[in-house]
């Protein structure tokens, strides 16, 4: 420990802000969260009675949910892979000790500060039917794309602007994660020469295990909360519920419909067993990274 | 061994150097700026549409971009809504940094009864992220009658895990020599806090503004909810606005107001992000 200044009271002050907006704004919240669950709410007809644990049935037995469930599983497959082994090499890329590859670190990170919902708005720009320079070029293919008709295109499509969106931020901890590699290592892992690929797999790649394990909890959650504005912005969770994924699910239902309240709230709980699973799997093997959003 | 094969091995290591120095390191730099345009691609075109008079598909540049860009920002109100989310992501980002600052300042220069209770229930933040209890949060601003208002957009945000455990980990590497030091001149804790404390923590606290300033321009979902009046309504929110007002999307007034909004915080990011990254590969050995 640290030198201690002998105040008693001090400390306690230092640290009350913080407590108390913990406590208001997480805690009461959150016990809230698991007793509306239990109930059967209507804002309208401000009714609400105890139901236990009927919410939680119906739920499992709606074919919304269901649906919603499988389709954020394939969807965050789809980003957390697809980004993290692009952001992968391009990092191991851009980290190459050759002179002036500083620029590159720069223009690859940028995506960072972009919203999903902007990265919703540039990805319908390319694959719009009439404008979109992509569409046209997989017509060229005879392939024909279209995410306002077609379930799976739309998915496609979420998980293409969701995953190009993220991957300022991977990059950027993948390159950070790359310099705190001893330097003799990466030289020896430089990607030129022979055998530099296998040498990637047995030396470099063990040494980032602690950020790819971050960056995949991270990658996750944002696949769950943070596309939103994604959605929201271009898809609504259409065409039918294809890309309906659980955040969306939860605002339809706590937010656009009376008397869904009780509902939302036992998805608001399902979903916090996976986020406390996803988490504790964190602490427990990647232990002291602190950087959250 | 006869001199034809040792020329051979010879003119191998030869070639092998030649590709080390010259050819590696070009190639190299094709491959990565194909990359930075393949990833950049979207950004650019995404400009070109914004100078576009007519919503058309094209890779040359037209002249509109100041006309869609001007109609763009007046028929969201854009200054008003860029000033608003402004007002939000400074407040939270700094007070979060202040915030987390003295948190962390308490835990770690005190004797704390219960401090590792303490952390761990900050710590529990991170298992709560506002979606699982936006129902009930929104009920208790409504409550306090604070929906619709700049307090109820940033007040939910200000309390952070990442920022206290960022800051005590970082305290416990600064040498205890500093605090020593302030003591025998005989500064209080606040002096120290304030001239030795902060200044340190600098880097760590451009780290922290970043990724806060940044995260909360780009909220969408709890402004969609609880700020729905121009008074205080988001800049993401607002570019919804500018796909759902018209039947017909026009493209080029669109585009530019998107590509507005990515402006402040891509400033933030290009000034911010030496921080961040020495941020992120800082050790002890730093001091």
């Amino acid at each position: 420990m640290t030198t201690v200044f002998p105040n008693r009271i001090l400390p306690y002050l230092l640290l009350a802000p913080s407590i108390l907006l913990v406590l208001v704004f997480f805690i009461y919240p959150s016990i809230q969260s698991v007793e509306l669950s239990l109930y059967l709410v209507n804002r309208v007809r401000d009714v609400k009675a105890y139901v236990g644990l009927e919410n939680f049935q119906r739920l499992f037995e709606s074919d919304a949910y269901l649906d919603s469930l499988r389709i954020t599983v394939i969807f965050t497959v789809i980003v957390v892979f697809s980004s993290l082994t692009i952001s992968l090499a391009l990092a191991v890329g851009a980290s190459q000790p050759i002179k002036g590859f500083g620029v590159y670190r720069t223009m690859l990170i940028w995506t960072y500060a972009l919203s999903p919902s902007v990265a919703g708005v540039i990805w319908v720009l390319l694959t719009d039917p009439a404008i979109g320079i992509l569409t046209d070029v997989l017509r060229h293919f005879g392939v024909v794309f279209n995410w306002r008709r077609g379930q799976t295109d739309a998915l496609i499509f979420v998980s293409m602007a969701a995953t190009w969106k993220i991957l300022g931020y991977n990059i950027l901890f993948f390159l950070a994660g790359l310099k705190n590699i001893p330097h003799e290592v990466l030289e020896a892992a430089s990607l030129d020469g022979a055998g530099a690929w296998r040498r990637f797999w047995r030396m470099v790649l063990p040494l980032l295990t602690p950020t790819i394990l971050f960056l995949l909890i991270m990658n996750t959650l944002y696949a769950f909360f943070e596309t939103f504005g994604l959605i929201d912005i271009t898809t609504q969770g259409g065409p039918g519920r294809a890309t309906e994924i659980l955040i969306y699910r939860l605002y339809l239902d706590g937010f656009r419909s009376a008397s869904r309240i009780g509902l939302a709230s036992a998805q608001s709980i399902l979903m916090l067993i996976i986020v406390a699973a996803l988490i504790l799997f964190q602490y427990r093997f990647v232990s002291r990274r602190t950087f959250y959003q | 061994m006869s001199a034809v094969t040792a020329s051979t091995a010879q003119a191998k290591v030869i070639y092998a150097e030649r590709w080390r120095h010259r050819l590696y390191p070009i190639v190299m730099y094709l491959v990565m700026a194909t990359a930075v345009l393949l990833v950049t691609f979207p950004l650019i075109y995404a400009f070109v549409l914004a100078t576009q008079e007519t919503s058309t598909g094209t890779l040359h540049l037209g002249g509109a971009l100041i006309e869609n860009a001007t109609t763009a920002w007046e028929r969201v109100h854009m200054g008003r809504l860029m000033v608003n989310t402004l007002i939000v992501a400074l407040t939270v980002a700094l007070g979060k940094i202040l915030l987390s600052l003295l948190g962390a300042f308490g835990l770690i220069y005190f004797r704390v009864r219960g401090g590792m209770i303490i952390l761990a229930l900050v710590m529990l933040t991170h298992l709560l992220p506002l979606p699982v209890r936006i129902v009930p949060t929104y009920d208790l601003l409504t409550e306090l009658g604070r929906v619709d208002t700049f307090k109820g957009l940033t007040i939910p945000f200000f309390a952070s895990a990442t920022g206290l455990l960022l800051f005590q980990q970082f305290f416990r590497t600064v040498p205890t020599d500093l605090a020593d030091a302030a003591r025998v001149d005989g500064a209080g804790p606040f002096r120290f806090f304030v001239s030795i404390l902060v200044p340190v923590s600098r880097t760590n606290i451009g780290a922290l503004f970043l990724i806060e300033f940044v995260y909360m321009w780009n909220q969408y979902l709890w402004p969609l909810i609880v700020a729905n009046s121009d008074r205080t309504r988001q800049v993401q929110v607002g570019i919804k606005q500018l796909v759902a007002t018209d039947s017909v999307i026009e493209w080029g007034v669109l585009t530019s107001g998107a590509l507005m909004i990515i402006i402040p915080p891509l400033i933030v990011l290009l000034a911010l992000q030496n921080s961040l990254m020495s941020g992120l590969t800082a050790s002890s050995e730093d001091f």
